[in-house]
C-alpha cells in the first residue's frame, strides 16, 4: 500500500513537472510573436525604451496603415495572389495526374521514374539555380512570372506527387472496376471518381502550394527586378533595405505577411499535419 | 464532356472507329501503357526540362567564363583553380560546416524532445503542440526581419531579457562568432515540422511494447532507450537527412539580417553562390560552386545511409 501510495505521488510530480516544462517552453516559443505584434504597435520613440514596454500605451493602429502604403503592398499582394493562383492551377492539376499514373496504373518504367521522382525529392533545388536561371534568361523570363509558375506546370514538384500516390493508392480498386465495367475510360475515373475521393489529399497539396509561393523568396528574389512585380517576401525584403531602423514599420509588415499564414493553420491544421507526416515538408 | 459521352457510344455501339478507334483496338496491356506514360508525361517532360537541361548546362558552365552579356569565354579547369584561392569560398564553406553540424544535431535533439513532451496525454496538450509548431510556418522574410529586431544590441529582445535575468547584453550581430550563434537560435526555433514527423512516429509505437517493459520493469529512461529510440530510428533518420539537405542551404538569415557579414561570419555556400551569380555574374564560377554544394550534400547523405540506415530499426522486414 505504502509503496504504490509513494508510486501515485511520484506519478503526479513527474505530472507537474512536465506540464511546468511544456508551459516553459510555451512561453519561449511565444515570446518572438507577443514581441513581433507588440512592436508594430509602438510610436517610433517607444521603439527604444528601456525596459521595454509589453503593452504598448498608446497603441499606434496607424503603423500598419503607414507601413502597408509606404510602398506598394497593394500591387506586390496582387502579385503574389496571380502566382499563386496559378501554381494551384498547375499544382493540383498535374500532381494529380502524375500521382494517379504512378499509383494506379501499370506499365513498363513506371517504378524506375517513380525512383527518379524521389530522387529529385532529395535533389536540393539551389543545385541548378543557376543554370535554370541562364535557360530563363535565354526565353527572355527575367522580370516575369513565368519562372515561378511555368515550372509547376510539370508535375507541380515530386513531394505532391508522392503525397498524392501515396493517398490514391489507399482507394479501393473495386471502385474504379465497377465503372471500368460500365465503359468509363481511365481519364474518366481519374477525373469523376478519384479526384473526388481524393479531396482531402489536394487540399493538403493546395495549401502546401498556397505557403510554397507566398514564402518563397529566393525565386522570385532572382526573377523579379522591377518593384512592380515583387511579391509581398521580396517587397517585404526591400522595405527592410530602406527602413533599417523603422522596426514598428518593419514588424507592423512582418505581421501583416504573417497573419494569412495563420489564419490558414487555424482553419486547416489536420491538413497541415497529415501534409507534413506524409512528406517531411516545413510549413 | 460530349467527346466522351460519343466516345463511349462508340464502344456501346460494338464501332472501334473515329479519332481514338486504334488506341481501343490495342491489347489492354498497351493501351494502359500508352494511358499511364500520358499521365505521368508532365513530370517527364519538367523532369526533361527543369531537371536534365540545366543539369548539363551545368557542366558546360563548369569550364566558361559567362557574364550573360558578352559571349562565354573556354576557361578550362580556371574556374576549378580559382577555388583554392578563394579565400571567401573556404570561410563559406566553413561557416555553412559549423552551422550544419551545430545546427542539425541541436535541432534534432530539440524537436525529439518536443516531441516527446507533446505526446504526453493531458487535457489541452493541443494547444501546446499548437503553439510549439507555429513559429515553423512564419515566411522566412518576416522570421528574418522579426530576429534581425529581436537580436539588436540595444533594444532587441533576447538582450532585454539577458539584461533582465542580470547578465550582459551581447552583441549578436556585430560579432562573428554569436552572429553564427544567433542564426543557430533561430534555427531551433522553427523546429516545428520535425517534431510533427517525430509525434507521429511516438503516436505509431504499440503501447504492448510499453506495456510489455512495464512487466519487465523498466522505468521511463529504459524504456526511452530500449523502446523508444530504437524504434524510432528510421524518423531520426528521415528527420536527419531532411535536417542536412535543409541546412547545407542555408539562405535568407544569412542574406537577409547579416548580409553575410560580419566579417563574412555568416557568409553561408548559398550566399556565395548568390553573390557570384547574380552580383559578380560569375556564372562559371558559381556552377562550380554548385557542384561543390551537390557533392557535399551527396556524401553526408551517403554517409548517412551508409553508417545509420543500416542500424535503423525497419518493423516487419
Amino acid at each position: 500500500m505504502a509503496i504504490r501510495q509513494k508510486y501515485l505521488n511520484f506519478e503526479r510530480l513527474w505530472r507537474y513537472i512536465t506540464v511546468a516544462i511544456l508551459v516553459a517552453i510555451a512561453i519561449v516559443m511565444l515570446m518572438p510573436f507577443v514581441w513581433l505584434v507588440s512592436s508594430s504597435l509602438k510610436q517610433q520613440h517607444q521603439i527604444f525604451q528601456f525596459p521595454p514596454q509589453w503593452i504598448p500605451d498608446p497603441v499606434q493602429w496607424d503603423n500598419y496603415v503607414t507601413a502597408l502604403t509606404y510602398k506598394p503592398f497593394h500591387i506586390y499582394l496582387r502579385n503574389s495572389l496571380l502566382i499563386i493562383a496559378l501554381n494551384e492551377i498547375a499544382t493540383l492539376g498535374t500532381a494529380s495526374m502524375c500521382a494517379y499514373g504512378f499509383a494506379r496504373l501499370r506499365f513498363p518504367g513506371r517504378d524506375f521514374w517513380f525512383a527518379i521522382v524521389i530522387g529529385t525529392m532529395i535533389m536540393p533545388y539551389v543545385v541548378l539555380v543557376v543554370p535554370t536561371f541562364i535557360i530563363f534568361s535565354r526565353l527572355g523570363w527575367i522580370d516575369t512570372f513565368l519562372p515561378l509558375t511555368v515550372p509547376q506546370f510539370f508535375g507541380g514538384g515530386a513531394f505532391y506527387i508522392f503525397l498524392l500516390r501515396q493517398f490514391f493508392r489507399t482507394i479501393p480498386e473495386e471502385l474504379a472496376d465497377a465503372a471500368r465495367i460500365d465503359g468509363a475510360n481511365e481519364f474518366e475515373i481519374f477525373w469523376r471518381i478519384m479526384l473526388p475521393l481524393a479531396k482531402p489529399a489536394l487540399v493538403t497539396v493546395g495549401i502546401f502550394t498556397f505557403l510554397g509561393s507566398w514564402n518563397d523568396f529566393f525565386g522570385p528574389l532572382i526573377y523579379l527586378n522591377s518593384p512592380d512585380n515583387f511579391t509581398v517576401a521580396v517587397g517585404l525584403a526591400s522595405f527592410r533595405g530602406v527602413l533599417a531602423t523603422r522596426w514598428e514599420l518593419l514588424m507592423a509588415a512582418s505581421t501583416a505577411m504573417v497573419i494569412p499564414v495563420i489564419i490558414i493553420f487555424f482553419f486547416a491544421q489536420r491538413y497541415f499535419i497529415r501534409g507534413i507526416v506524409m512528406t517531411g515538408l516545413k510549413g | 464532356m460530349t467527346a466522351t459521352k460519343s466516345l463511349q457510344s462508340d464502344v456501346m455501339g460494338g464501332r472501334s472507329s473515329g479519332l481514338f478507334g486504334w488506341f481501343r483496338r490495342l491489347p489492354p496491356r498497351q493501351r494502359e501503357a500508352i494511358t499511364g506514360y500520358l499521365f505521368i508525361s508532365p513530370f517527364i517532360l519538367g523532369f526533361l526540362f527543369f531537371f536534365v537541361l540545366p543539369a548539363l548546362t551545368a557542366v558546360y558552365l563548369v569550364f566558361f567564363r559567362w557574364n550573360l552579356i558578352s559571349e562565354p569565354q573556354f576557361v578550362g579547369l580556371g574556374n576549378l583553380r580559382n577555388l583554392v584561392t578563394d579565400s571567401l569560398f573556404w570561410q563559406s564553406l566553413k561557416v555553412t560546416s559549423i552551422y550544419t553540424f551545430v545546427s542539425v544535431p541541436l535541432g534534432l535533439i530539440f524537436s525529439f524532445l518536443l516531441a516527446l513532451l507533446i505526446n504526453t496525454k493531458i487535457r489541452g496538450i493541443a494547444v501546446f503542440r499548437t503553439i510549439y509548431y507555429l513559429p515553423s510556418i512564419v515566411p522566412a522574410v518576416a522570421s528574418a526581419v522579426l530576429w534581425a529586431w529581436i537580436f539588436n544590441t540595444e533594444f532587441g529582445l533576447l538582450n532585454v531579457v539577458l539584461k533582465g535575468i542580470g547578465l550582459t547584453r551581447v552583441k549578436w550581430l556585430q560579432e562573428p562568432g554569436w552572429a553564427l550563434v544567433a542564426m543557430i537560435i533561430m534555427s531551433l526555433w522553427s523546429v516545428g515540422a520535425a517534431m510533427i514527423v517525430f509525434l507521429a512516429g511516438l503516436q505509431g509505437i504499440p503501447d504492448i511494447y510499453y506495456e510489455a517493459a512495464d512487466i519487465d520493469g523498466a522505468g521511463r529512461w529504459h524504456k526511452l532507450r530500449y523502446i523508444t529510440i530504437p524504434v524510432m530510428s528510421p524518423v531520426i533518420f528521415f528527420n536527419l537527412i531532411m535536417g542536412l539537405i535543409g541546412a547545407f542551404q542555408v539562405f535568407t538569415a544569412g542574406f537577409l539580417i547579416t548580409n553575410g557579414g560580419p566579417q563574412n561570419g555568416t557568409l553561408f555556400l548559398v550566399l556565395h553562390i548568390y553573390r557570384n551569380a547574380f552580383e559578380y555574374l560569375n556564372m562559371g564560377y558559381a556552377a562550380v560552386l554548385s557542384w561543390i554544394l551537390f557533392g557535399i550534400i551527396t556524401v553526408f547523405s551517403f554517409l548517412v545511409f551508409r553508417y545509420y540506415g543500416r542500424q535503423v530499426y525497419y518493423e516487419n522486414v
